[in-house]
């Protein structure tokens, strides 16, 4: 199969002015590419750079120099030095991101949380509202919640309304930071069953997974990432 | 598909202080630009600009309008720029005195948009009238009160009810949430945020606050001292951000 993301050259470094411009040198020449129907787990030391690598896959963290090449609707598409809206057309389309924590917007309910990114490709209030249901139930997120903001929920519920909001569109390509990381055993396993077969219908995967256990049932490689880029 | 709105080279000066330093930029249909600085860094001034209401020194803000095609707003007549502004823009000001006209009703706030853009029949402009105080959670039964008589962010809601009323093309905001209580402050942002993707709205807004420009903007320009020192998507300027003064203001937010 051909691989529908490649990076190559990628380097990133982050410059603290407010300490004497201060270099932090974090990713070095990454190469990697990811193909449909695998998951790729980046692995590596606390602070070698796994979320980094992941954000500046998202086009969140701007890439020094390199290159990451999308497979975006027909053709092949630079995310390094993008324009805004194309970076929010690969988003919108091609690549989504499931957070450790989920941004809450005031006064918005559960459910429109999770029905946005579908209305956003076009479908009707209905049918995203509808899928945002059948995705929070599948979640065991319960139902008297649904009408309600996020922002009282505890850690695992905001992070289920999270996976929710980033699975209902169907992404080519999908990018996970600990998307277990607060969850007990049983809504664990409910997320890896979800994610896995998302793998198996052909999306890419690239994950940060700490939890050997959830890395074993989705990974089918790894990456390592090494601390400040130096190999 | 082309620019709705480009500056190029946009310069003013306020004697021989620079307000605003060559400032170029586009904006694409359905995009919301924010742009954030502390006060005195132009951003205002850029913004009226923008909007015809300020003449520039230098530089050229073209317009695609759906009337007359690309037009180049400082070159126009004022009258075509009255025009325009009624019909293609809206404005809403941080004070909603200046966006209302406070000695008429609220209905009648709402009811000048429409009949700007042609509505004539009454019984129509005073329904939708009715129906867009719904949308901004103004009872019904204040249509016919002067805003005189509304609180600070009714005055507000209200304003971007008359703004928002003749569906415009692109949106001028200066400020909307300054100045409020932060819980009607929520209520305005979110109001806001549902109509911008709802109408599929092109805004320009301006705002000294972080966390209303990463709830409502796609992009940013971040300007210092009448320049821009930093602009790029929104979630990439605030969590990666590059210039000394943008990670100076990103470190100064409190945290709740």
């Amino acid at each position: 199969m051909q691989p529908i993301l490649r990076v190559a050259g990628l380097t990133k470094s982050f410059i603290v002015h407010a300490h004497g411009d201060l270099a932090l040198p974090v990713l070095k020449d990454v190469a990697l590419a990811v193909s449909p129907g695998e998951c790729l787990a980046l692995v590596g030391p606390s602070g070698a750079g796994k979320s980094t690598l992941l954000r500046s896959l998202y086009g969140n963290y701007r890439a020094d120099k390199g290159s990451i090449r999308v497979r975006h609707g027909e053709g092949w598409t630079e995310l390094v030095g993008a324009e805004p809206r194309t970076v929010l057309d690969i988003r919108r389309r091609t690549i989504g991101f499931v957070s450790q924590f989920l941004r809450v917007i005031p006064r918005v309910a559960t459910l429109d949380v999770v029905a946005e990114p579908l209305i956003g490709l076009g479908a009707s209030q209905q049918e995203a509202r509808d899928r945002a249901e059948f995705l929070l139930a599948l979640l065991n997120v319960p139902q008297r919640l649904w009408a309600l903001p996020p922002a009282t929920f505890s850690g695992g519920e905001q992070q289920r309304v999270n996976i929710a909001r980033s699975l209902i569109v169907d992404y080519p390509i999908l990018l996970l930071d600990e998307p277990t990381a607060s969850l007990d055993a049983g809504n664990r396993d409910r997320v890896i069953e979800m994610i896995a077969e998302r793998r198996n219908a052909g999306s890419a995967i690239v994950g940060i997974f700490h939890d050997i256990g959830v890395r074993d049932l989705l990974a089918n490689r790894v990456h390592e990432v090494v601390p400040g880029g130096v190999a | 598909m082309s620019p709705l709105l480009s500056a190029r080279g946009i310069t003013r000066y306020f004697g021989d202080r620079i307000a605003c330093r060559d400032v170029d930029f586009d904006l694409w249909p359905g995009e919301v630009l924010g742009v954030v600085g502390e006060s005195g860094s132009g951003k205002t001034t850029l913004l009226n600009c923008l909007a015809g209401r300020l003449a520039p020194d230098a530089g050229a803000v073209t317009y695609d309008s759906m009337a007359y095609g690309p037009v180049e707003v400082h070159a126009l007549s004022e009258a075509r720029r009255r025009l325009l502004s009624r019909t293609e823009w809206g404005f809403v000001s941080q004070d909603p005195r200046e966006g209302l006209r406070m000695g008429v009703s609220a209905g009648a706030n709402i009811g000048e948009r429409l009949m700007a853009v042609g509505a004539r029949h009454y019984g129509d402009i005073r329904h939708t009238a009715l129906d867009w105080l719904e949308r901004v959670e103004i009872a019904r039964d204040r249509l016919d009160d002067r805003p005189s008589a509304y609180s600070g962010g009714m005055r507000q809601r209200l304003q971007i009810a008359r703004n928002l009323v003749s569906s415009p093309r692109l949106v001028f905001m200066d400020e909307p949430t300054g100045g409020l209580d932060v819980s009607v402050q929520a209520r305005i942002l979110d109001l806001l945020r549902g109509l911008v993707n709802t109408l599929h709205l092109s805004a320009v807004l301006v705002t000294h606050d972080l966390g209303v420009a990463r709830l409502l903007t796609h992009r940013l320009m971040v300007m210092q001292g009448g320049a821009v020192v930093e602009h790029g998507l929104t979630d990439q300027v605030l969590d990666d951000p590059r210039h000394a003064y943008t990670q100076m203001l990103v470190a100064s937010i409190l945290p709740v």
